[in-house]
């Protein structure tokens, strides 16, 4: 490889993620968008005032509880930069399940403690899924704000609050902007949780395109919904990405070290423990739901998961469902590595070079994050037929879309591993004789090994939980756990309701597990999420 | 066995680090590049190496240009300022990174490291971490590992910059000797010229990104090739060829050095105290000397005071001639 050679291999080496973002992503969206258009029906709908009304309560909805994500997500992120107290790294784990739970299981947890639904608690589980993305971003960025700043701000006279609001805040803004927007994006797409509390009363444009399609069969006024959607995706998007390039270029190794708190600040732990205790208690009164029957406590519903449930509800029995989702969200989670970890690599390799190509990479990848699940299940439903062989009925279909979701996820959580390698590291090793693939494999693959499983651990839990465009895309004769369990919740039958908890405690439950793990396996500069 | 660098240009973007270097280092010669901060040293050090891709001119080594060939086939070892030592890797297993690329079979591999970190003074220290490694043994381990596979040329950005003065101090003479007993050719980057000296046999001067000077390091430091590189060398005052001879008498624009003006009582210049400033093996004074301000020594025993009327006397090994 001569001098012009590496943009030139790095690029060559971006095709697989972006011919796999191309046939996958942008090829289904796009034919959306094409239908949405082409059919005429964008103008009508927009011209209608429920139409307005949607994007009213869509937007609304997700701008309460991104600020309630923030409001109770910052003495969480305090606790985890900068608190040297017991149960530190059991709150760093606990904050992590919900954002990891499918949609549909919290949903339900919801449901069991506000049993009608309504707004309050679709704003409630969305805040509740994303205080970990605030906590753990902003506290992430938090761990390394020089201390030094702050106690000078102290010594010239400020008081603990005006440090905090002159000194530190500002310093931690890329990170609160940057969470605030993956949040807004995250609560705006939410599906599974609107779905469950919302029913036909409040809807969000993600469930109104889902029943327009699935029930109304309104092609292009989901079309002209996803449209919509998607334009206000990108926009959020590059906001989000603007702040995010702000962090990484600060990125700095160094780790504060945390001390224990003094004064006010014992406050601060009190108010994250107690937004911890508020994040398990759905999960408790799902648990004991799942226990709770008519006639007492019992484990009818888990037993209940080896069968079809009543009057032979499902196509398959529980059992099945749940090995089906552990193979497919193993293969999603195989093909998510794959292209994520080649799209983290090439962007790390085009930085040196500084191409804008790096830059419009960067965000394509994150598109898959903020376009609902439904739009890409959708648009697989319409484009997949043009590809060679049986793919639209292939059961790759289903790992592939999951794989969508999870890259991003992916890329995020390795990237700035990869990146906080220091650049002379590999020009040591490259000077020392190894190729570039040599130096890959003895520099940056032992250093971002660790992240790079507690990638894999966690792309498999989320690929586990997925439901937006698993719902579309699953065949009836092999759902996943949470469509199962989102089948069950709509027929009638007491043994039903039972087994859909039974069925979401086992998911949590491995959930929970997988989420212990990594949180061992995670190196502390790791990444995002 | 010899680099050339013929008519290098290097840029950043509109940025020009590098313009029009020529340079040459001969087999076993150890060469400083010594020049201030920004001046362009370490870009084209990293040019040689093959990290930076110039803009015009070439690196070639025995008379092949090097354009075609990428880092790691130029078999060129590179220092960093920082050591940059594998983290994940324990010290052997850093020193012998070289040699596994180089697929060196491991019997052999383990004796040439071993004999490296003899050489380095780090002997026995094979299965260490590398983070528990002070900064100077980190060094040591750095330079190890660049030698272990018989770079042909060795290439040193800052090696003693990240250390303690002391420490600085004694690692330079170890490594001149060290770079004399395995006959290694080199080229050193280093804005500090006591370094340079210590362990070159030839120093390059460069300012802006051009090399301005190339010579012995008692040529360059008697004879610095104009008034910027004088300043550079230590010389804080510069006196025209009038001035040089009257006080000194040398008819020749001159660069003075503080050491140029002893205290001596029976020196033959007056001169007023006006600061005195306490180093570690003499007293730096500032004088007034026919309207003009001048540096001096004086011994650490009993120093004047400011206010003092003293005598000097021209010592000569602190004058340097310009040009």
């Amino acid at each position: 490889m001569a001098h012009v050679g590496p943009r030139l291999t790095w690029s060559l080496a971006a095709l697989l993620p972006l011919a796999f973002l191309g046939v996958f992503f942008a090829w289904p969206v796009l034919a959306i968008v094409g239908l949405g258009l082409g059919e005429g029906g964008v103008l009508p709908v927009l011209a209608r005032a429920d139409t307005w009304d949607l994007v009213g309560f869509t937007l609304g909805q997700a701008a309460a509880a991104t600020a309630l994500a923030l409001v109770t997500g910052m003495p969480v992120a305090f606790l985890l930069a900068r608190c040297r107290v017991r149960g530190a790294g059991l709150v760093r784990a606990a904050v992590m399940v919900p954002f990891v739970l499918p949609t549909v299981v919290v949903g339900l947890a919801f449901r069991a403690l506000w049993p009608d639904g309504g707004v309050l608690p679709i704003v409630l589980a969305n805040a509740f899924f994303n205080v970990a993305v605030v906590g753990r971003t902003v506290g992430g960025l938090w761990a390394r704000v020089d201390r030094r700043a702050e106690d000078a701000a102290r010594a010239l006279g400020a008081s603990r609050f005006r440090a905090f609001t002159s000194v530190v805040l500002p310093s931690l803004a890329p990170a609160i902007g940057s969470a605030a927007s993956v949040v807004f994006l995250f609560c705006a797409t939410s599906f599974g949780v609107v779905l469950v509390l919302g029913g036909a009363r409040h809807r969000t444009l993600e469930t109104e395109i889902y029943l327009r399609t699935v029930e109304l069969f309104d092609l292009s006024g989901a079309a002209a919904l996803s449209l919509l959607q998607f334009v206000a995706v990108i926009a959020v998007l590059v906001i989000g990405g603007l702040a995010r390039r702000k962090r990484e270029k600060s990125l700095s190794l160094r780790i504060e070290p945390p001390r224990r708190p003094t004064g006010g600040e014992w406050g601060v732990v009190v108010a994250a423990w107690l937004v911890v205790a508020a994040l398990l208690a759905p999960v408790v009164g799902l648990l004991l739901r799942s226990l709770a029957t008519d006639d007492g406590w019992s484990f009818a519903g888990y037993a209940a998961l080896a069968g079809t449930g009543e009057r032979g509800t499902l196509a398959v029995s529980g059992l099945d469902a749940a090995l089906n989702s552990v193979r497919t969200a193993t293969d999603a989670t195989l093909v998510a590595l794959l292209v994520g970890v080649t799209s983290a690599v090439v962007l790390v390799g085009l930085r040196r070079h500084r191409s804008w190509f790096a830059e419009t990479l960067d965000t394509a990848l994150m598109l898959p994050l903020g376009v609902s699940a439904v739009t890409l299940g959708f648009g697989y439903l319409i484009t997949m037929d043009a590809l060679p062989g049986d793919f639209r009925t292939s059961p790759l279909l289903v790992p592939l879309a999951q794989a969508l979701v999870v890259t991003p996820l992916i890329v995020r959580i390795v990237l700035p591993v990869l990146r906080a390698v220091d650049e002379r590291l590999r020009q040591a090793a490259a000077t020392l004789g190894a190729s570039p693939w040599r130096v890959w494999r003895e520099v940056d693959l032992p250093l971002a090994a660790r992240s790079l499983l507690a990638a894999a651990g966690f792309g498999f839990v989320v690929a586990l939980g997925e439901f937006g465009a698993t719902s579309f895309l699953a065949r009836p004769d092999a759902p996943t756990l949470p469509v199962v369990i989102a089948r069950l919740m709509s027929r009638p039958g007491e043994l039903n309701s039972q087994m859909a908890y039974a069925a979401c405690a086992l998911l949590m439950v491995v959930t929970t597990v997988a989420v212990l793990v990594i949180e061992r396996l995670r190196v502390p500069s790791g990444g995002e999420f | 066995m010899s680099l050339r660098v013929d008519g290098l240009s290097v840029a950043y973007g509109p940025v020009t680090a590098v313009s029009a270097v020529d340079l040459s280092i001969a087999d076993g010669e150890v060469v400083a590049l010594l020049g201030p901060s920004g001046c362009g040293k370490s870009t084209l050090l990293r040019a040689v190496a093959g990290l930076e891709a110039p803009g015009a001119g070439t690196v070639s080594w025995d008379g092949v240009d090097l354009a075609g060939t990428p880092v790691h086939r130029r078999g060129f070892g590179l220092v960093f300022q920082d050591g940059q030592l594998f983290p994940h890797r324990d010290v052997a297993g850093n020193v012998a990174f070289g040699l596994r690329m180089r697929r060196v079979e491991r019997e052999a591999r383990d004796k040439r490291v071993a004999a490296l970190l003899d050489l380095v003074g780090l002997a026995g220290y094979g299965d260490r971490r590398v983070t528990e490694l002070s900064g100077g043994e980190q060094q040591r381990v750095a330079l190890a590992r660049a030698l272990a596979p018989h770079p042909k040329l060795l290439l040193l950005d800052e090696p003693l910059s990240a250390l303690d003065r002391a420490l600085r101090e004694q690692l330079a003479v170890d490594l001149a000797r060290l770079l004399r007993e395995t006959g290694a050719t080199a080229l050193v980057v280093t804005h500090d010229h006591d370094e340079a000296f210590t362990l070159a046999d030839r120093v390059a001067v460069m300012r802006a990104g051009r090399i301005v000077q190339v010579g012995a390091p008692t040529q360059v430091w008697q004879r610095p090739a104009d008034v910027e590189t004088a300043r550079f060398l230590g010389c804080g005052k510069i006196l025209s060829a009038a001035d040089a001879a009257r006080l000194l008498g040398v008819p020749a624009r001159v660069g003075l050095r503080a050491t140029a003006l002893r205290l001596d009582p029976s020196g033959p210049i007056t001169a007023d105290v006006l600061e005195r400033v306490h180093r570690r093996d003499h007293v730096r004074l500032l004088v007034r000397l026919g309207g003009e301000d001048y540096e001096a020594v004086a011994p650490v025993t009993s120093p004047p005071s400011p206010g003092d009327r003293v005598t000097l006397s021209v010592d000569h090994d602190g004058v340097a001639l310009i040009g």
